[in-house]
């Protein structure tokens, strides 16, 4: 019951045969090794494993890779350019936006998601976009205000 | 507690199916004071005899490229290390921050260590390394004195680099003294170690160093490692813990290609070079297990433990309470419950083991790698050198992962299948096999004088464990009593699950009662609850940290409950001091709670990484808002009702209060640790709040909407 497969994984080609059903979380991890995006709670419910789907945020362990055929993925690994940090990561960095990290590339990703949708969030629309990624940490505040900053250095990059 | 106390008493027996027998598993778990003793010559006695090694090459390597190693047994798991520690090294060897390169938690090249937990990675690893560093130093003056033909006394250090004082140009780079070999000189007299006022990388704010791996998804965690032919293992779970195995069938497998199975003494594991494939191989075995009738549910709980708790230890006591209760005009009893608590760390227990004729190599997610040498080789029966622990960065641990049953697994596997296997934990195995912190009771009799001073004190503590349980108020007659600890005691069913430490153990549930307690004292003697904490303190520390929170609060207290929803807390955590205050609203017909706005002083001692203790104090204080309000393990017998996030809630973003922290200045006192002390203080100061807020007393967390409508009520 294998099936053949294409989509784009962070701007590059790719073809894989493999059963239409598993999860694309365990096609990217396993199949491919793009291990960047984690693997946490499994069901759909703490945003570890959002990766983005023809600029759409999803939870890549509820999201079958049938779904994903002739599409276009971008993961944590594929967001900074020719070496060049993506201001949500630099940011990120300088407001120490994280502690152990393993919350840290679904949180980017879907900020990065709604900057593209809003690209001034007040922290209240911030704290409604990522409601569903949880940070066991307790990093919420930082990565507000590291989401603010990135969306000003977005800002002056445009104009 | 001592570290090896620690490792002792951190143990919990879950039901792990077939892996060894009771008193094996307890051998090799450190399953109590009993067996440690009887177990003679144990890894346990060899253990305790382990210190931090003298030699200054067991902390550091200077390459040959100049960039410096510090080897560390302790491992980063979000808490910071990674950073303060390569501050520690690069200010007393006097090399730049960006050339330290942090090697931790690699039992084959890192420095012995008991595990990491405590709040102790600076504490007490701090100046052992710093000690080793300003060694280093003084050995590559020597050398460099040679090579320069300079007397020591005119040499000075900078950068990686040994300079002539006087002609600063005329200088030698380390990495040209060492050529990248071990220093073998010692030197019989310890330089002495710089003193603050010097410092200029340690004492510091300094950004993560870890960040840009992390921000990049380049940060290995354990589940993030390849090794080739690598097969991945899921286990048949138990549904309770004393559930036994019946009957297997594994028949449906037998067409499946690429699965394999694997059984040995009750372990059945399914494998598939693809994880989710061997989960859904798992789900078509056929197993029947036979369940223990219940005997204890969350309801219950409190009861059973008072009635299953051993006989109490005096953690200290003062004075005579037969006589303090005469001095008291007014007299208080209080009951105080706590419930179960997951410590749901966003990465699951993992890790990878790699057999290759009598050697081991393991990669897992765990606290504590050197304690995971010496089991995995007694599990193999391989000699302990021939085991070696990796560490890659763990996401997250707060004592949950000073466990390690899953690298149990993983090793037993890959010998059992020749072939490498991770094992990589469920969020439901992790909820099932956790290690909670223990459900608590805590009595509490107290008395007033007619000047309103606490003259007695009389606290039974079951099941919650010690710490931070001794009095700092000023109370002539005291005594505090112990029955049970986090670690478990008294009848072996007194928890129907594993227990063990959990960030701040104890001291969540005992600041939690002895806070309260205050603040209820506090309004009987018709004060503000500040003003009653500073009349019954002589503590100065104490009493500083207080009146730094109460700077920034910027809010005056008034007797409760003034409406207002103003709460205090404080608490010593190990040396630690801190003062939390918390303004929080009540909404009365839904009993729900909103935290606006949290204020914590902390005094810690000598600050390594400014950014690095503010990120720790509002960690806590954002987790602490948890088991405040949501978190409690539901539970009937050894079944785990919660099993993911959608009933066991963690707080997200929109619970998110306003945090200011305060660093009370301290350097002369060795740094603290500081890791968990801000969380201790978090189911007192809403709970107080709360109080404040309403009048309605909590003496149950978490304070889930129900409970405070009953106490409204």
């Amino acid at each position: 019951m294998q099936r053949s497969f294409s989509f784009r994984l962070n701007g590059k080609s790719v073809e894989l045969r493999t059963s239409p059903d598993r999860m694309l979380l365990w096609v990217l991890r396993s199949d491919l090794g793009q291990t960047g995006t984690k693997h946490s709670c499994g069901e759909g419910l703490c945003g570890a494993c959002t990766v983005l789907v023809d600029n759409e945020p999803v939870l890549s362990c509820q999201y079958p890779v049938k779904n994903a055929d002739g599409k276009e993925i971008l993961t944590i690994e594929g967001l900074a350019k020719n070496g060049n940090l993506h201001p949500l990561q630099t940011s990120f960095m300088t407001h120490n936006a994280l502690q152990c990290g393993f919350c840290t590339p679904g949180m980017i990703l879907a900020a990065f998601s709604l900057l593209q949708n809003n690209p001034h969030p007040t922290e209240k629309e911030i704290a409604v976009a990522l409601e569903g990624n949880l940070c066991r940490c307790g990093s919420y505040n930082r990565i507000i205000a590291a989401i603010q900053d990135a969306a000003r250095m977005m800002k002056g990059e445009d104009s | 507690m001592r570290d090896d106390e620690y490792i002792l008493y951190n143990t919990g027996e879950n039901s792990f199916p077939g892996a060894l027998d009771r008193r094996e598993f307890l051998k090799l778990m450190g399953g109590g004071i009993v067996i440690l003793f009887t177990v003679g010559d144990s890894l346990w006695l060899q253990r305790r005899r382990r210190e931090y090694p003298e030699d200054f090459n067991a902390y550091l390597r200077i390459g040959e490229d100049g960039r410096v190693s510090c080897l560390s047994g302790k491992i980063e798991m979000g808490q910071g290390i990674h950073t303060s520690l390569a501050q520690m090294l690069a200010e007393e060897l006097d090399v730049a921050l960006d050339a330290v390169d942090m090697i931790m938690g690699d039992t084959a090249v890192c420095v012995w260590d008991a595990g990491t937990f405590g709040s102790r990675s600076t504490k007490y690893f701090g100046p052992p390394l710093r000690k080793a560093a300003a060694e280093a130093r003084a050995i590559l003056i020597q050398l460099a004195s040679e090579h320069l033909k300079t007397p020591s006394g005119g040499l000075g250090t900078k950068n990686g680099t040994v300079f002539v004082k006087k002609n600063p140009r005329k200088s030698v780079p380390y990495a040209e003294l060492t050529k990248g070999k071990k220093i073998t000189r010692h030197l019989e007299a310890k330089p002495p170690i710089k003193h603050h006022s010097k410092h200029t990388i340690s004492g510091k704010a300094t950004d993560r160093m870890d960040a840009r791996a992390k921000v990049t998804g380049e940060a290995k965690f354990t589940a993030d490692i390849r090794v080739p032919g690598m097969l991945h293992a899921k286990i048949l779970r138990p549904p309770a813990h004393g559930a036994k195995l019946v009957d297997v069938d594994t028949s449906a497998l037998e067409k499946m290609s690429g699965v394999q199975v694997v059984q040995d003494d009750g372990l059945v594991a399914v494998l598939h070079e693809h994880p989710d494939v061997a989960e859904k191989a798992l789900g078509m075995i056929k197993a029947t297990f036979e369940e223990p009738e219940y005997q204890v549910d969350n309801q219950t709980i409190f009861e059973h433990l008072k009635a299953s708790a051993p006989e109490g230890r005096i953690v200290t006591e003062a004075g005579n309470l037969e006589e303090g209760k005469g001095l008291a005009a007014q007299e208080f009893e209080a009951e105080y419950h706590n419930h179960y608590v997951a410590h749901a760390p966003t990465e699951t227990h993992t890790a990878l083991a790699k057999i290759e004729g009598q050697n081991a190599t393991v990669w897992a997610s765990t606290q504590a790698p050197f304690r995971a040498q010496a089991e995995i080789a007694r599990v193999l029966g391989f000699p302990e050198e021939n085991v070696r622990i990796i560490t890659p960065f763990v996401g997250c641990g707060f004592g949950g992962k000073n466990q390690g049953y899953q690298i149990v697994e993983a090793a037993r596997i890959a010998q059992l299948c020749g072939k490498p296997v991770q094992v990589a934990w469920s969020r439901k195995e992790e909820f099932f096999y956790d290690t909670f912190r223990p459900a608590a009771v805590i009595r509490i009799h107290s008395g007033l004088d007619g000047s309103n001073r606490i003259v007695f004190w009389d606290y039974h503590n079951y099941f919650a464990g010690s710490r931070s349980s001794q009095p700092f108020y000023t109370i002539p007659h005291h005594r505090v009593l112990e029955k049970g600890g986090w670690y478990g005691g008294g009848t072996a069913s007194a928890h129907p699950f594993g227990v063990g430490a959990w960030r701040g153990p104890g001291s969540n549930t005992n600041v939690f009662a002895i806070e309260s307690q205050i603040d209820i004292m506090a309004e009987a003697a018709g004060m503000d609850p500040l003003a009653f904490r500073i009349k019954n303190l002589t503590d100065e520390r104490m009493k500083r940290v207080l009146n730094a929170a109460a700077k920034q609060f910027g809010h005056s207290f008034d007797k409760a409950p003034s409406g207002k929803g103003y709460g205090v807390a404080c608490t010593d955590y190990l040396g630690t001091y801190l003062a939390t205050m918390a303004e929080v609203s009540v909404n009365r017909k839904t009993g729900e709670v909103r935290v606006g706005r949290v204020v914590c002083a902390q005094d810690t001692g000598e600050v390594i990484n400014p950014e690095g203790v503010r990120m720790q104090i509002e960690g806590c204080i954002t987790m602490g808002l948890g088991y405040c309000f949501t978190e409690e393990i539901h539970f009937k017998g050894g079944k785990i009702l919660d099993t993911n996030f959608d009933t066991y809630l963690i707080p997200r973003f929109s619970w998110r209060p306003k945090i200011e922290t305060v660093l009370v200045d301290n350097p002369e006192m060795p740094p603290q640790g500081c890791g968990e002390p801000a969380i201790t203080a978090m189911g007192a100061v809403v709970a107080n709040a709360v109080y404040d807020a309403t009048g309605a007393r909590l003496f149950v967390l978490p304070m889930t909407p129900s409970r405070i409508q009953s106490a409204l009520l």
